[in-house]
């Protein structure tokens, strides 16, 4: 075996800790991350845990990338193996010519290593135990001690470091001064005893501009307070608990009477999924704007209010943070796997509009955005995030609003309108856009009052099983769903440099695997126009971009081909010209693995003259 | 569910209330229930106590699940709106529509197949959060709807229309409720529509989870021989442990009874309920004795009714989420929106 050279890179290589969760080790993980993203390099962190509280393996991996590729990579470069249980894959999965950090505080056998590796030992229980005596001080100091070690290894500024340290414990002087100290003891002990620094090395730059740095749960929770929702019901399920959690601490920080102190949001933790989403219709029905956070398995449940929803014509957002399934399936792990469940959710014919924000600052957006299109169009709106958005932070371009904006509250008839003489009638379409008017209760007292129910009835909300007029009502249902069409999230189209009969469709998270793919195979030679779906029911430019191209890609995390599937049955396009690109191992997709299958399947395409081949 | 609108002339002669509404404004459509259903009675009596109470009809938001009981809401107040929801879900519809209006009065109607069945965990919880709502179950031991099979309510030993005898234990939802808190419990008949009516408007007037289980026969599937809950078993069986004779809303209470036989139960909101004692032991006020008490008459086969207990210092979910006075579904963009200056500081704290 040629003798490997060991990996030089600066400010591009992926960094991977191993650890133990409940161990304290994510906030040091973090705080590296922040730390480059303080050089003025991108980074892009990921957690990838287990449905667990304490005990077992999780890891964190951070992607340093000057180029900004915000997707997950595949490889790492450097692990930094904490945890002896996941030791033998740790090392295994390291690139060759990759390093390998650990506690060398016991000996182990050379067996345990690789010969194409560089390894690094740092004593780190021994330098931990000499300095602290207790012993949660000395598990949460021992994380701090590494990410000084690594500050030496891959040449940070520790100035950085600190100045984070400082942000962190701002007016907690004790805890600030002894993690500067434990961050030194590692740094320092690296600089006198190992070669510093190895091939990895980060490297002041300036391409984070103006960029935050957000998880997407808190950001389409932020949505949520700026999109005026007051009313949230909920069930704790991962990944989307720390959308309501979020959403509460923004609550409690921006919607405060200052005057009072009194709430201007209500938030209850619901029995089930079911009591959630009734909540949310009971609220909504009443003229609040409401909203619950849910995934796959809540979605389940909620099933039979979300058909209430669309025949009843109530609105509701349903924040969907998706993670693999069927069942239980990997709850910790991510998916776009509940597509074809939310769009055609429950018995009978039905039809949801779903939006797909590709990152924190369009999950904020979209988040804002649903309880307009909800109210507008009376009906549910699903927001679909998943887990790789929701629970990992993503560099993304600062929040905006707009103070002109004002919440679009829909067709609502008021008293006065009543009193001038409006026919009200609560299912009738008098604008031809198939959404009626509705009245709130308690709105006027002889007037525009109605009886809501799933059961079939006829304009004027009278209750019928007459079929011409059930028919009435569910073709008016279709005309509304023409209508969210054009109301809903525009796909983003980008083409190719040059001329070409190729492209590819995809959405949501796959979005920054999808554009550093895409150079990846202008590399090869292929050249691919592109297309991001941001909502369903899909605007007419999706058909027009296929009927543009001989072979559209459809890349998609699910193994059955679900948004395919809905352009196909939605579009009536032959299955042929559609070719799926799944990505479904719960992993986040990488444009490695996209690159990889559509280079693939052009090269097949590129069928070779005979008269070439035979000369 | 009907769809016969009721003529709207009236006899001029007709009392008004103090808003001047007579009890033809607080009517709905035609029932399509059964003649002699134990329900239209419970309608009957909604009726009254709204009028009574002189409600002006549309402030009223009235919720139901599925099932016969769940259709009553389209027969009672034309003028309100009316929510026929998801079977077994009314708590949850009920409770999101209270939070988002917080100053109407909210009407749960509900079934015992309804509540006690497919929505049992959604009757408790709603309970438990003391959410402010006159919860009522029309509790006829069946499912009238799908033709008489039995429901939680069905006592043991208690035989169907069929002859099948039921071998499963009752659930109790007044037990239930008294344990899970609910600051105002009572039980009643649907045939004695005089303990019934002011039961209903005290539910009305008390700010909290107001629950009330009322017996109310069915006609169809429920009323024979081996029943427990048929009109004749009702009537023999009926243990009313007081009577509430008057709500006096904020007047001093006027009428004359003998000493110690009235108590005089003053709300927080200062509404007072003056309560004619039958059984001189009974204490309203005493939730664990009221649990004792109907523990030990249900093992005797009789059924406690009444005004089984009130807590007139209790409080609802819009005060335990400390929620401002104005309804959250009136507040504007300018009230909930932190607007962009905030959005600057919460970037850059994101850097």
């Amino acid at each position: 075996m040629p003798v490997q050279s060991p990996i030089s890179s600066v400010n591009d290589f992926v960094v991977r800790f191993a650890n133990v969760n409940g161990s304290g080790s994510a906030s040091a993980n973090e705080l590296f991350a922040r730390s480059i993203l303080r050089h003025g390099v991108p980074v892009s962190p990921r957690n990838i845990f287990p449905s667990n509280i304490q005990g077992l393996p999780t890891w964190y991996e951070v992607r340093v990338t000057e180029e900004g590729h915000l997707g997950a990579r595949g490889g790492v470069d450097m692990m930094v193996a904490m945890n002896p249980q996941t030791w033998d894959k740790d090392v295994a999965s390291i690139e060759p010519g990759g390093y390998l950090f650990y506690d060398s505080t016991k000996p182990m056998p050379s067996s345990k290593f690789r010969a194409d590796i560089t390894v690094i030992g740092v004593p780190l229980t021994a330098i931990t135990n000499s300095t602290y005596t207790d012993p949660r001080q000395r598990q949460l100091f021992k994380n701090i001690i590494y990410l000084g070690a690594l500050c030496a290894l891959l040449d940070m500024d520790p100035k950085l470091v600190e100045q984070l340290i400082a942000e962190q414990y701002k007016g907690k002087e004790k805890l600030l001064s002894s993690n500067v100290h434990a961050l030194h003891l590692g740094r320092d002990w690296a600089l006198q005893n190992l070669k510093c620094p190895i091939g990895l090395r980060v490297k002041k730059s300036d391409k984070v501009g103006d960029r935050i740095f957000i998880e997407g749960n808190s950001a389409a929770a932020l949505g949520a307070v700026y999109g005026g929702a007051t009313v949230c019901a909920w069930y704790p399920i991962t990944p989307s608990s720390s959308v309501a959690e979020a959403f509460t601490s923004h609550c409690k920080k921006y919607r405060h009477d200052p005057a009072t102190g009194k709430a201007k949001y209500a938030i209850v933790q619901g029995e089930d999924e079911l009591a959630s989403i009734g909540i949310v219709i009971g609220a909504a029905w009443n003229g609040a704007r409401a909203f619950t956070a849910t995934s796959g398995p809540g979605v389940s449940l909620m099933t039979e209010f979300i058909g209430l929803s669309y025949f009843a014509e109530i609105p509701a957002v349903i924040m969907n943070i998706q993670r693999a399934g069927p069942s239980t399936g990997m709850p910790t792990r991510t998916q776009q796997c509940d597509i074809i469940a939310c769009a055609y959710a429950s018995h009978g014919d039905t039809k949801h509009i779903l939006l797909f924000p590709e990152d924190p600052a369009e999950a904020f957006e979209f988040a804002a955005q649903s309880f307009d299109l909800a109210e507008r169009l009376q009906t549910m709106i699903f927001v679909m995030l998943d887990l790789d958005i929701g629970m990992n932070h993503r560099l993304c371009r600062p929040l905006k609003w707009d103070d002109a904006r004002q919440y679009d509250r829909g067709k609502v008839m008021t008293a006065e309108m009543l009193d001038d003489g409006r026919d009200f009638g609560r299912y009738l379409d008098v604008d031809g856009d198939g959404i009626p008017y509705r009245t709130y209760p308690g709105t006027h007292p002889t007037k525009g009052s109605f009886f809501t129910r799933g059961t079939s009835r006829d304009r004027y909300a009278r209750y019928s099983e007459e079929g011409a007029v059930y028919a009435d009502n569910m073709q008016r249902l279709v005309r509304k769903f023409e209508t969210a069409q054009d109301m809903v999230p525009r796909p983003l189209q980008a083409n190719a440099a040059k001329p070409t009969k190729y492209g590819v469709i995809y959405f949501g998270s796959t979005s920054p695997a999808m554009d550093e793919a895409i150079g990846l195979l202008e590399a090869r030679g292929h050249q691919l126009d592109r297309l991001r779906i941001r909502a369903f029911p899909f605007h007419s430019s999706v058909a027009s971009f296929i009927a543009d191209h001989d072979f559209v890609y459809v890349v998609e995390q699910n193994r059955d081909a679900q948004l395919r599937s809905l352009i196909v049955n939605e579009n009536g396009i032959d299955p042929v010209r559609l070719i799926p690109i799944l990505h479904y191992d719960g992993t986040p997709i990488t444009a490695r693995f996209i690159a990889g299958a559509i280079g693939d399947h052009q090269d097949h395409l590129k069928v070779t003259p005979l008269r070439k081949a035979v000369s | 569910m009907t769809y016969i609108a009721k003529p709207k002339f009236s006899h001029p002669g007709l009392p008004r209330n103090e808003l001047g509404f007579t009890h033809r404004d607080y009517e709905g459509k035609i029932s399509t229930l059964c003649a002699g259903c134990g329900h239209d009675s419970i309608t009957a009596s909604i009726i009254e106590a709204c009028f009574e109470l002189s409600i002006e009809p549309h402030r009223v938001a009235k919720i139901s699940g599925i099932g016969c009981s769940s259709k009553t809401p389209d027969y009672f107040l034309g003028n309100s709106h009316g929510f026929n929801s998801v079977h077994g879900r009314m708590p949850s519809v009920l409770t999101g529509a209270n939070l988002a209006n917080r100053d109407l009065i909210y009407l749960g109607v509900s079934g015992d197949g309804d509540s006690a069945s497919i929505g049992f965990g959604q009757f408790a919880h709603s309970i438990r959060r003391g959410v402010n709502m006159t919860y009522i179950v029309e509790n006829n031991g069946v499912y009238g709807l799908t033709k008489g099979q039995f429901s939680a309510t069905a006592d043991r030993g208690s035989k169907s229309k069929k002859g099948v005898t039921n071998t499963d234990n009752a659930i109790d939802l007044v037990a239930i409720a008294l344990q899970l808190g609910a600051t105002f419990v009572a039980r009643s008949f649907s045939g004695d529509k005089s303990q019934l009516v002011p039961l209903i408007a005290a539910a009305i007037e008390h700010k909290g989870a107001a629950f009330i289980d009322v017996i109310s026969p069915c006609i169809a599937f429920n009323n024979h021989s081996g029943s427990t809950k048929s009109f004749d078993y009702v009537r023999e069986h009926n243990d009313a442990v007081n009577r509430l004779d008057v709500i006096t809303g904020r007047d001093p209470i006027t009428v004359d009874y003998a000493p110690g036989t009235v108590q005089v139960v003053e709300q927080h909101d200062g509404t007072r309920l003056a309560l004619r004692k039958i059984d001189a032991d009974y204490d309203v006020h005493d939730r664990l004795a009221a649990m004792t008490f109907l523990q030990k008459h249900a093992a005797k086969g009789q059924i406690v009714t009444g005004l089984l207990h009130i807590d007139p210092e209790a409080n609802d979910l819009h005060d335990r989420l400390d929620t401002v006075a104005t309804p959250l579904n009136r507040l504007d963009e300018a009230a909930l929106c932190p607007g962009s200056a905030a959005l600057d500081k919460i970037n850059a704290s994101l850097r």
